[in-house]
């Protein structure tokens, strides 16, 4: 497996936060394979991304594992996760015009990591950072090279980051809401570039695995294989794309789709109430009960578990959620 | 109506959290304020005693802080000294402040011509650095200490006035300000009354962080010759005189006054930052 | 990136201008007879003395006139006579501003060493280093310039021997040598403006978020630092340093005086002293023009620095 996060706690020191960052996450993304991560602001998806690149944020204490190609990254010698860093995962963050140094040129962006971690000389780093500009559809990559990011457009500079993010070859692309800062046409641009890209390096047999993160539940459910979905710095509900759709079972997977307008539907749209819990509430039991329409007395004492659909003898394959009611919320959708 | 003390209403916690920095500073400054009231009775000597069998002496039981070239105390004379040294920063700022209290309001008030004219004088001002204006004020007028304090007067009008008029126009923007003109209050009597009254704070602040400077920036005048100047007793003139006895190896008399003004102005400085944080959170 | 330009520069000329009127004008601001100030000796006035005064200065003539003479005059090298030294001012003041150049060159490499390099360590080691180095250069800023000079001479002059009391030295080593103490005297107050600048923008730097996708992408700290936030907070901190050095100009009189240097501003203090009108007329045009026109470039060379900054004033 490409990368493989397993039971991933994190914890601040008490008096930061009262609850965990992120509660027992369990992640997983294969070669080739395209991977959703949806969840509110501040549900730890970020939280998780960075995790993979070995930021922790200060103070934290993390138990279990993160491993990328079978390597544990939160053992890495500061060296080693450099490395693994610059040349095995890149990061695409939501907002290219923040991620760009903006005194710096286009083209230092793209052949600093050629020169740095694939020891190209500079001349040949800078007309293979040309063609990587000619490849994520950048018009005029030679002058494009010499501007400075406030003379380039969003959707521009975001093809500028994709690019340097896949110049070194990694196996793994993290794209944290790399497409919600974009107008709706330059998403959907950048969406297919990342698909084009991702098609390619499939066909060339390096498989790419892409890491989605987005708040957009059907957005991630119509671009990605599988999604999994976080709540409150956990997982609740994990499944492959075209079953979430159909079929979610985690009443937050539901509640997230009913306040989603989508095109020819005629249900009337419905908020989830209250508000996303911050980091100074705490819970005894399941996170989501105080929001939930299907919450029990139980439910504010049960510990979320994860249970595979069908129970601990289903499919493997087909999903899993953390909810005490799934067996109730499974035959009442079914 | 029960008398309260704004100390009084702050939680207990808030008021003890003065830092020992700034206590230090406020001691030390009550102290010189002391030592210039009562220099004549605390002075052993009288500061222009001149006793030239005891020149450039070092410290010792009858000259506590030695003395100068021409024998006198230094002691005495740093008392005394610090008569002038703190009553001239303090009207060059009741001069300052009335001034550019008054232009800063009015610009912020009527805008108009007042404003503009203030934006130009600033101008024109802040093309001199540091103290030439000043300096050319002293070369047209004669040096001086009443023509260096007016100078520096003038100089720091157009500074404080800036000030006032940027905490002026957000103040006056203010729905209580907006209430007295319905009642049909007229302008002058609003500013006066009730706009520059509740500046105050914040302005008190400045002023206080402005004296160090003030203080800092007459002593040079001073030093140079063109403020306080003989027989008067100085702190920077004290410099001066005793400059030339440090090449002859005795240091205290241009380090005694020296220390003095630095002090000083450190301790303003530290009780001036204090005041102005805790003025301005008020606002 | 030209675009302001023009503005710019027809600003400067604007204040330059009015700035020199004021220098100019301020002998009838004066009480009595402008001819008696510019004569002057207070002492043996003769009216043939005053009437040769009037006749040199044109005093007769409207007062903008008599400004666009002495204007041009002085465009053209030409800034009249000295009476106490019966000399050019221009030679004057070109015999000495060497001196007075070095020491604000020399104290600007103090500054941008100790200034400069304290903010970037407070940036960067913050705790303790950080209050020390807060605490230190504010207390600096404290003392005046001329008690710095006693208090430096006192005791690496005098007590220790290890720098030259008085003189202005032989050769490149020796001016050095002997600028030394004047130079860091000068350079002392205006420490803690720099070291607060430079640590303010560098903390500014470290937030923005490129920083932070920067680590992501592997950069060492050190590569971070250099390229990162040290290059982006590069702006503020050439600017500031800039504007202080201008500023450092008017901070010669009194240094050079405090050390006895032959310079342009110990020959202010000396012109005012003796009522030499026309030599302090001179000294504080050059002044005022030098910090003037220092204080522009530093607006022009922002952008040249920093993309973000237009001279229009508009961020891109």
């Amino acid at each position: 497996m490409l990368l493989d996060i397993e039971n991933l706690t994190l914890r601040l020191p008490s008096g930061a936060a009262a609850r965990p960052l992120l509660a027992e996450v369990s992640l997983t993304v294969g070669r080739g394979e395209v991977v959703g991560l949806v969840g509110e602001s501040g549900s730890g998806k970020s939280t998780t991304a960075r995790a993979v690149l070995g930021m922790l944020p200060e103070g934290a204490s993390a138990s279990g594992s993160v491993r990328v190609d079978g390597e544990d990254v939160l053992a890495m010698e500061p060296g080693r996760l450099r490395a693994h860093r610059s040349r095995t995962v890149s990061m695409v963050f939501q907002d290219p015009r923040s991620a760009m140094n903006p005194v710096r040129r286009i083209g230092d962006f793209l052949t600093e990591p050629l020169v740095r971690v694939l020891g190209l000389p500079k001349r040949k780093a800078a007309a293979k950072a040309v063609e990587l500009l000619a490849a994520v559809g950048l018009p005029d990559p030679e002058r494009r090279m010499r501007q400075r990011p406030h003379e380039l457009s969003g959707g521009m500079l975001q093809r500028v980051v994709i690019a340097a993010a896949l110049a070194t070859d990694p196996g793994l692309l993290l794209a944290d809401e790399a497409t919600s800062a974009l107008d709706a046409t330059t998403q959907a641009e950048v969406l297919a570039l990342l698909r084009g890209l991702q098609e390619e390096r499939r066909q060339a047999g390096s498989g790419l695995g892409t890491l989605f993160i987005t708040h957009d539940l059907p957005l991630a459910a119509a671009y990605c294989d599988r999604v999994y979905v976080m709540y409150a710095g956990r997982v609740v509900e994990h499944q492959p794309a075209r079953g979430l759709f159909a079929d979610p079972r985690h009443p937050y997977t539901r509640g997230l789709l009913d306040c989603s307008p989508a095109l020819g539907d005629e249900r009337e749209l419905r908020p989830i109430p209250g508000r996303p819990p911050s980091l100074s509430d705490t819970f005894t039991g399941c996170p989501f009960t105080p929001r939930c329409p299907r919450a029990e007395a139980e439910c504010e004492s049960w510990t979320p578990v994860t249970v595979p659909f069908g129970g601990a003898s289903g499919p493997a394959d087909s999903g899993s959620a953390a909810c005490r009611r799934l067996e109730l919320v499974a035959r009442s959708s079914a | 109506m029960t008398t309260l003390t704004a100390g009084a209403l702050l939680p207990v916690k808030v008021r003890a959290r003065r830092p020992v920095p700034v206590m230090v500073a406020g001691g030390f400054l009550a102290l010189v304020v002391v030592a210039a009231v009562f220099a004549p009775l605390l002075a052993p000597y009288a500061p222009d005693a001149v006793d030239l069998s005891a020149s450039l002496a070092g410290t010792s039981p009858e000259h506590l802080l030695g003395t100068d070239a021409s024998g006198q105390d230094l002691l005495s004379r740093a008392l005394y000294g610090a008569r002038s040294s703190l009553l001239a920063p303090l009207a060059l700022l009741a001069l300052a402040a009335l001034l550019g209290i008054t232009m800063g309001t009015v610009a912020a008030w009527y805008g108009g011509w007042v404003d503009t004219l203030l934006s130009r004088v600033t101008d024109v001002m802040y093309a001199f650095p540091g103290l030439l204006f000043v300096v050319l004020v002293i070369a047209v007028f004669g040096d001086g200490l009443t023509t260096s304090v007016v100078a520096m007067g003038l100089a720091y009008a157009p500074t404080i006035a800036r000030y006032t008029r940027s905490l002026a126009l957000s103040e006056r923007s203010k729905p209580y300000i907006d209430a007295y003109r319905v009642q049909g209050m007229g302008g002058a009597r609003i500013c006066v009354r009730h706009l520059v009254p509740n500046l105050s704070g914040a302005l008190v602040g400045y002023l206080v962080v402005l004296f160090g400077e003030g203080l800092m920036s007459l002593a040079t005048l001073s030093y140079l010759g063109f403020g306080a100047g003989s027989p008067s007793i100085d702190w920077g003139l004290m410099v001066q005189e005793g400059q030339d006895a440090v090449v002859q190896g005795a240091l205290l008399p241009a380090l005694v006054p020296g220390t003095a003004i630095a002090a000083v102005v450190v301790a303003f400085n530290i009780v001036g930052v204090w005041v102005s944080d805790r003025l301005g959170q008020g606002r | 990136m030209l675009r302001g330009l023009p503005r710019r520069i027809a600003g400067l000329l604007a204040t330059l201008l009015v700035a020199s009127f004021v220098i100019f004008s301020a002998v009838y601001a004066a009480p009595g007879d402008p001819a008696v100030l510019l004569s002057g000796s207070r002492q043996e006035l003769t009216p043939e003395k005053l009437a040769a005064v009037r006749a040199e200065y044109h005093l007769d003539e409207p007062l903008v006139v008599q400004y666009g003479r002495w204007l041009w005059e002085s465009a053209q090298g030409d800034l009249g006579r000295s009476f106490q030294y019966r000399d050019q001012v221009a030679d004057l003041i070109g015999a000495r501003l060497p001196t007075t150049l070095e020491l604000v060159a020399y104290a600007t490499v103090f500054l941008v060493v100790l200034g400069v390099g304290s903010g970037v360590l407070a940036a960067l080691r913050r705790g303790w280093v950080d209050s020390a180095v807060v605490g230190g250069t504010t207390l600096a800023a404290s003392i005046p310039s001329f008690v710095a000079a006693i208090a430096l001479v006192s005791l690496f002059g005098v007590q220790l021997g290890w720098f030259p009391v008085t003189g202005q030295g032989e050769g490149f080593a020796g001016r050095l040598h002997h600028l030394t103490l004047p130079a860091f005297a000068l350079a002392l107050g205006a420490l803690a403006v720099i070291s607060r600048v430079t640590r303010q923008a560098m903390a500014e730097a470290y937030a923005s978020d490129h920083v932070e996708a920067a680590r992501a992408a592997g950069l060492t700290e050190r590569e971070i630092v250099v390229r990162h936030v040290l290059r982006n907070a590069l702006g503020p901190i050439v600017t500031m340093c800039g504007l202080v050095m201008a500023g450092m100009l008017a901070g010669t009189v009194v240094v050079e005086t405090a050390f006895g240097l032959s310079g342009v501003g110990s020959l202010l203090v000396s012109a005012i002293t003796t009522h030499d009108f026309p030599v302090t007329q001179a000294v504080l045009l050059l002044m005022v023009i030098g910090y003037v026109v220092v204080t522009t470039l530093v607006d022009l060379v922002h952008p040249l620095i920093d993309p973000r900054v237009s001279l229009g004033g508009r961020a891109a």
